[in-house]
């Protein structure tokens, strides 16, 4: 009995053993409905277990019983923060299937308001990312400049959100100059606001003590997980899409793709900042290159894009054809395609199979925040309750599309 | 573009010679088709080999084909950040096969794995955590199979009297409309009403 093995004394309440919590599946820094089982030894988080398909809504199985034209307004709604951005995916798989040629003021429309997304998207995320660390003001400030944003989408479309503007082919309507040159204006503006965004974060005290060296992704950890979009330019890779594999012309337009050092949250949060300076250029080149080309068409006509207005009212067979477009569909040819495209959150990639019917056989969505977010037990190991926020917020997790 | 995907085919069917069933270059994309029972080994190759290099992994899923006798067929999507290159490896299971996990060589494969099991009830030896992901808690059945109703088969709603949600099976007030668009002049393989009347006379 030398007193060292006091263990028979302590009640059962008394020894020490891991907490477990739930996280969400309301919770404001969960991103909408995420659950997470959290095992903690104190504050110290050590394994977490993402419960998701709260918002499950069976998309690949409902695609499978609508025409392609029906499936397109889907995608809006899976990252419903920059819906255009997945509409494009769908567009591509289409044209590459069926060998369509886009006209270029539909390709130049397309990369145009696929920037507004990507800006869209980067403003919703640094904002709420710094709200979930503590900060109220830049949300409040950068939901006005996504109002802006959305009225560009709803003079575009009609809808502030779910679009359907991009078609396979084209894009539905054209834009107005009034449009294009009211972006134009708004890309002049917009520095300023992002200049004092910078001012009240980049150098805000809380803020970095809340970011900097907080889940710091190595390179073998991107490639084991596959990840994608900001979560590798943030490690210092400079892998984009738009650049590595081009699709529609960002082959011809001139942007940097920033890059971090480090790897952590803060790092990453600076490469937003930075690649929304660059879809202001991107967006700029655009409207040069748009009233370059005043008038063209939007639409590639034939099989899979609706005959123009006035030959469906003065020729019976565009009549035929327009009615047969929406009601029966047109026909993919038989095959399979993996279309992606560098969405603000990553790669978003569409794997349709066709069997040449008027319907998709099988759609597989390929969302960046699935891939990111089933990382979470290896991202957060070893940081403390208060990161999950955090690390959350800057895997930029979006349920619509995380859930399908 | 072709050219290259060909050729790197090509090396990976000289590899791999036992295992690559079909090689096919469609659209620009490479699709190599192989056996389940060396689905690892060819994965393992495809990363570590040099020229291959395929270190990320895209995306995984499966297609159901009700009519043939291997069911499934299991899609591996993966892509070279180095080589810039993209290849998609697909290989054909049977309804009660259990295929192997590449958890060990992708840990990234965990969840699109749990996904294929939860969506068409494919099952995988080797894989460390082997539960539904994506439907509710307690769901039955398989639901992108084919054979799976749209609508499903139970629906669930708050219970005013037991203070809890309850599960019913599921009560439409109109039929799930499937409707056919297919013309009778071109795709239409069943008879319209009164086209037997002709067949009489």
């Amino acid at each position: 009995m030398d007193g060292s093995n006091f263990n028979d004394a302590l009640t059962g309440e008394q020894k020490i053993r891991n907490f477990n919590i739930n996280f969400g599946p309301q919770h404001p820094a969960a991103h909408g409905v995420l659950r997470l089982v959290l095992e903690l030894d104190g504050e110290i988080v050590e394994r977490c277990d993402p419960h998701i398909g709260l918002l499950h809504r069976g998309t690949e199985k409902l695609m499978e019983s609508r025409t392609y034209l029906q499936n397109l307004p889907y995608f809006d709604r899976l990252d419903y923060v920059a819906p255009m951005n997945q509409e494009h995916a769908w567009c591509l798989a289409i044209e590459k299937l069926t060998g369509t040629v886009v006209p270029r003021r539909a390709s130049l429309i397309r990369v145009l308001y696929c920037e507004i997304g990507r800006i869209l998207n980067h403003l919703l995320n640094v904002t709420t990312q710094a709200m979930d660390v503590g900060a109220l003001t830049p949300p409040l400030w950068g939901f006005e400049q996504r109002e802006l944003l959305m009225e560009f989408y709803e003079r575009a479309c009609g809808a502030r959100l779910h679009a359907a503007y991009f078609r396979p082919g084209g894009v539905h309507q054209d834009l107005p100059q009034q449009l294009v040159d009211d972006i134009l204006q708004w890309t002049k503006e917009f520095p300023d606001f992002l200049a004092d965004m910078d001012g009240l974060l980049t150098e805000n005290r809380i803020f970095k003590q809340r970011n900097v060296d907080i889940a710091k992704i190595s390179e073998d950890e991107i490639l084991e997980w596959g990840f994608s979009g900001v979560m590798v330019r943030g490690s210092g890779l400079a892998w984009d899409l738009r650049r590595a594999q081009p699709y529609e012309c960002y082959d011809e337009f001139e942007f940097q793709i920033p890059v971090g050092v480090n790897g952590d949250c803060y790092d990453r949060y600076l490469c937003r900042m930075q690649e929304m300076r660059e879809s202001l250029k991107i967006m700029q080149q655009c409207v040069e290159k748009l009233n370059e080309c005043k008038g063209g068409d939007v639409m590639a006509r034939g099989k899979i894009s609706p005959p123009s207005r006035s030959d469906m009212k003065t020729s019976m067979e565009s009549l035929i054809h327009h009615f047969k477009l929406y009601t029966e569909g047109f026909h993919v040819p038989e095959g399979e395609i993996y279309a992606a495209v560098e969405a603000p959150k990553g790669e978003f990639g569409v794997y349709l199979v066709s069997d040449g019917s008027n319907k998709p056989y099988k759609t597989k969505i390929r969302a960046p925040g699935y891939a990111h977010l089933q990382a979470m037990d290896q991202v957060a190991k070893g940081h403390q309750l208060a990161d999950v926020a955090a690390i959350i917020g800057t895997m930029d997790i979006v349920f619509g599309e995380v859930d399908r | 573009m072709s050219e290259d995907l060909k050729e790197l085919g090509a090396m990976i069917e000289t590899r791999n010679a036992d295992a690559v069933r079909d090689i096919s270059v469609a659209h620009g994309e490479l699709t190599v088709r192989v056996s389940v029972a060396h689905l690892q080994s060819v994965t393992e190759f495809l990363k570590k080999n040099a020229a291959c290099s395929f270190t990320t992994l895209i995306d995984i899923t499966a297609i159901d084909y009700p009519a043939r006798e291997k069911r499934f067929d299991l899609v591996y999507h993966f892509l070279s950040m180095r080589q810039n290159q993209r290849i998609r490896i697909k290989c054909a299971v049977r309804e009660d096969q259990i295929a192997p996990s590449i958890c060990d060589i992708h840990p990234g494969a965990n969840w699109f794995e749990r996904e294929v099991f939860d969506m068409y009830g494919i099952m995988f030896s080797g894989h460390p955590d082997l539960r539904r992901l994506l439907t509710d808690y307690g769901f039955q059945g398989h639901p992108l199979r084919k054979d799976f109703p749209t609508t499903g088969y139970v629906e669930l709603r708050y219970d005013e009297l037991a203070k809890r949600v309850v599960y019913e099976p599921v009560k439409l007030v109109q039929d799930y409309r499937q409707f056919d668009f297919m013309s009778p002049w071109e795709g239409a393989e069943y008879i319209l009403p009164g086209d037997d009347k002709g067949a009489k006379a």
